[in-house]
């Protein structure tokens, strides 16, 4: 488990798994804050 | 209330391992390390061999893609050699006959090819019907020293066969980046698959419907047409229309990155619904920048590069005759932009909404087509098995639903799901592939209904952070319940 209050997250989300905004939602309401996100397709 | 039809679908592949370096990934690698050329010549695998591969036979029809589960992997070992070119729903040509066509469909002047290629490209796509003698001999080959001299100069890239330089292609303005040759190249490569697909689907309804009696044609595929000025143009819809002989149509393009083509078929069914058309084709040419895209995975696996075929598709959409399937436009299936972009909302908008307006549950559908991405393809360079991800977000929003019991997520994948067989070409591989499939199972009577959903990554072009997606539910006349 990793605390992720006060961190400085970059984000690489995928368009069939888990996409960026997903994430950047996540780790958002856990107190981080990011400092980028993008979500990749890999087909 | 009655629909409009799909009465005809051709699905079509064409070998290209000499384009592979022109692929997007290879292009890029192959400017700084020389190298990575002979590590891609080493993995190309041959005409025969992509022939006899079983996703290959699969897209092609002369297959079931449920077979391939029962195919022992890796499918690239498990070669059936009493294959044929020739599917039921289209042709894997060889990489001959792919520079023959882009020579055909080259009214700009830019391709040359050598004599000894482009007459036995003619006589072979003759032989398959699509090409008649008489258009093929009024082409004008070129020299090798020319072809060289053309390369060497700077104006133009060599095309390859069999790893001989046997052709060229030229760029189309000296100074103009969207006309440069490699642009040209993709485009027109875009262009040739989608006319070879026209083409096989007019051979399909040959004595019903005659070239002139289609009045629109929509393309769909992932290509940018243009010049300086306006670098993403477009119109290859009516290129395309015009090398396969639809004399009376006109057309245009549908962008929508990977979900273009389902766009276009349910643009085309509407415009049937709304009496401005009574007969649309649908078509979509084959991606060159996605040749080899995952070759570094293939060649590090000491694999074959199966990214070495471009695809493509046409979709005839009329009026229903008796035993058509129709496609339900009071049940499509659109992600709106209050939608957002987590998996269970999208997942929601393309499959539950538009059952729950048609009156379906989840397994009142016989198959989902989804990303039918080869796995083969994707798994190497550890992106998974993109339709099984997607087949498993459906079960698991049924299992959510109380649709289907927690434990039948593998039960229900198995029944309603369907290996990945597509080459990675994204509009392609992104549902319609399985159009063809499902038009022939309904004729049959062994499938009552299918729902496609494809996905397009909008957010790739910088424009917006939002995904998109589309779905539509093709259904056999009277397919209630």
């Amino acid at each position: 488990m990793i605390d992720l209050k006060g961190k400085r997250v970059l984000v690489i989300g995928e368009r069939d798994g888990v996409n960026g905004p997903a994430i950047e939602a996540c780790v958002k309401s856990a107190g981080a804050e990011i400092l980028y996100a993008e979500t990749l397709c890999f087909v | 209330m009655t629909f409009p039809a799909i009465t005809a679908v051709a699905n079509v592949l064409a070998h290209a391992p000499g384009l592979v370096r022109y692929g997007s990934k290879p292009l890029r690698d192959a400017a700084h390390a020389p190298a990575t050329l002979e590590a891609i010549a080493a993995r190309l695998r041959p005409y025969e061999d992509a022939v006899a591969y079983g996703p290959n036979q699969a897209f092609i029809g002369n297959l079931e893609p449920e077979a391939l589960a029962s195919l022992p992997r890796p499918w690239f070992d498990a070669l059936d050699r009493g294959a044929s070119s020739a599917g039921a729903f289209g042709d894997l040509i060889s990489e001959g006959e792919l520079l023959g066509l882009l020579k055909l469909c080259d009214r700009a002047r830019l391709v040359h090819l050598d004599a000894d290629t482009l007459s036995d490209a003619a006589a072979r796509l003759a032989k398959r019907g699509i090409v008649t003698p008489a258009e093929m001999e009024a082409l004008t080959p070129a020299d090798g020293p020319a072809i060289d001299a053309l390369c060497r100069g700077g104006e133009a890239i060599p095309l390859f066969l069999d790893g001989r330089t046997v052709g060229a292609i030229a760029r189309g303005h000296e100074e103009d980046e969207a006309l440069t040759a490699n642009v040209l190249l993709e485009n027109l490569a875009g262009k040739a698959t989608g006319v070879l697909a026209l083409r096989r689907l007019l051979t399909m309804v040959e004595g019903r419907v005659a070239p002139g009696d289609v009045d629109f044609v929509l393309a769909g595929s992932e290509e940018a047409v243009g010049d300086r000025y306006q670098r993403g143009g477009g119109n290859l819809a009516k290129a395309i229309a015009e090398s396969a002989g639809l004399t009376g149509a006109t057309g245009f393009d549908v962008k929508a990155f990977c979900a273009s083509t389902l766009y276009a078929v349910f643009n085309a069914a509407a415009l049937v619904q709304a009496g401005v058309f009574s007969r649309v084709a649908v078509v979509a040419g084959g991606s060159l920048a996605k040749l080899g895209m995952k070759y570094r995975a293939h060649v590090a696996k000491r694999m074959p590069i199966l990214e070495d075929v471009l695809a493509g598709i046409a979709i005839l959409v009329e009026h229903p005759r008796p035993g058509d399937p129709v496609i339900r436009l009071d049940a499509v299936g659109l992600h709106t932009i209050a939608t957002g972009s987590a998996q269970q909302a999208i997942v929601e908008a393309l499959v539950v909404k538009p059952l729950a307006k048609a009156g379906y549950r989840l397994s009142d559908v016989d198959r989902y087509a989804t990303e039918m991405h080869n796995p083969e393809v994707t798994e190497p360079s550890g992106s998974g098995d993109v339709p099984r991800g997607n087949y498993r977000l459906i079960a698991a929003l049924g299992a959510m639903r109380g649709e289907i019991p927690r434990d039948g997520i593998n039960d229900f994948i198995a029944r309603h799901g369907m290996p990945g067989y597509a080459p990675t070409q994204g509009h392609i591989a992104s549902a319609v592939c399985y159009l063809a499939h499902a038009l022939r199972a309904m004729r049959a009577g062994t499938m009552r209904r299918a729902l496609f959903m494809a996905k397009g990554s909008l957010f790739l072009g910088r424009m917006t952070d939002a995904s998109d997606g589309v779905s539509f539910l093709l259904e056999r006349q009277g397919g209630n319940p």
